[in-house]
């Protein structure tokens, strides 16, 4: 049987998320996400540091998912959407828990994977030479990425991402990223 | 030359260059989907500006939040400056302000020092 992703959603949420959404991922559901999380960020935290954090990795998350999220299997537009996305936001006892999901071709698995294995495997100072240089000497791609955002969010959550990718089918695979913002 | 102003959005920040005062300021949020299409009028300007820049510019950076996508285009514009000074050493003071609460922020204006030869002036603001 094929992965089912609304299972993967409703794991991700369990009984406790702050904020949580699946859907297709458009530059207005990014302003509508923000705002929302924004102002009950303010209601709950009163660390304006943690707050900060929280809005800048979920920017470069959702950004990333606006320009990654047009792979979704052929038989599942219909009943997702052409951008599908999934966010899930989780207060815990101490800091945050972040989960965003989409689908990724197969063939990306491993450079994916070995990204973010090498960024785990980085010092924090090594991690701000790695940002400096592709900053300093890579080119903006049409889309207006620039492979700085998983290098960006693993130094501001400054600990080590999780991610997992579930087989769909031959071409397709979910992937899920896990950030930890403490 | 025409001074220039863009009104800041939630997700762009406000833009004033005034090439009569030597001023160069960005403040609010820098966080669009695609900012290369937000970016290019303003390095465009800067390189108009470098062909006859004021004695001394001054450059104030407050911005709340950007993205990565930002990031590069923001480099882009502290080349043009780079460049202003280089030919023109000593004309200009790139301002960094950030929240005494945002370090990220702090740190994010240091790799541009380190990255850009302009002196910079760590502004903290208070929270």
């Amino acid at each position: 049987m094929n992965l089912d992703v609304n299972q993967l959603y409703v794991k991700a949420c369990g009984a406790d998320a702050f904020f949580a959404f699946k859907g297709e991922i458009t530059s207005e559901r990014i302003n509508a996400i923000l705002e929302e999380i924004e102002s009950k960020l303010a209601l709950i935290s009163s660390e304006v540091r943690m707050q900060k954090k929280i809005y800048n990795i979920l920017v470069e998350c959702l950004q990333n998912l606006y320009h990654h999220s047009d792979t979704v299997p052929v038989d599942l537009i219909g009943q997702l959407g052409n951008n599908y996305g999934m966010v899930v936001l989780k207060k815990l006892d101490k800091g945050f828990s972040l989960k965003v999901g989409n689908f990724v071709s197969n063939e990306k698995v491993k450079f994916l994977s070995e990204k973010i294995e090498k960024l785990n495997s980085l010092s924090t100072e090594a991690l701000k030479e790695m940002y400096k240089f592709i900053l300093t000497y890579q080119k903006l791609s049409p889309k207006g990425g620039g492979g700085l955002g998983l290098i960006d969010i693993a130094r501001k959550s400054n600990h080590h991402l999780e991610y997992y990718f579930y087989p769909y089918d031959d071409t397709y695979s979910f992937y899920e990223l896990d950030i930890l913002i403490v | 030359m025409d001074t220039l102003l863009i009104e800041g959005t939630p997700k762009t920040p406000t833009v004033r260059f005034d090439a009569s005062k030597g001023l160069v300021e960005l403040k609010g949020r820098s966080i669009p989907e695609n900012s290369i299409e937000f970016y290019k009028p303003l390095v465009d300007w800067l390189e108009s500006y470098a062909k006859d820049s004021k004695p001394q510019t001054q450059v104030n950076i407050q911005l709340e939040y950007f993205n990565t996508s930002s990031s590069k285009c923001i480099l882009d514009v502290f080349k043009k400056l780079e460049a202003i000074q280089k030919s023109n050493p000593n004309s200009v003071t790139i301002n960094w302000f950030y929240d005494q609460d945002d370090e990220d922020m702090l740190e994010a204006g240091q790799d541009y020092e380190s990255i850009i030869r302009v002196p910079f002036k760590m502004m903290e603001v208070a929270g």
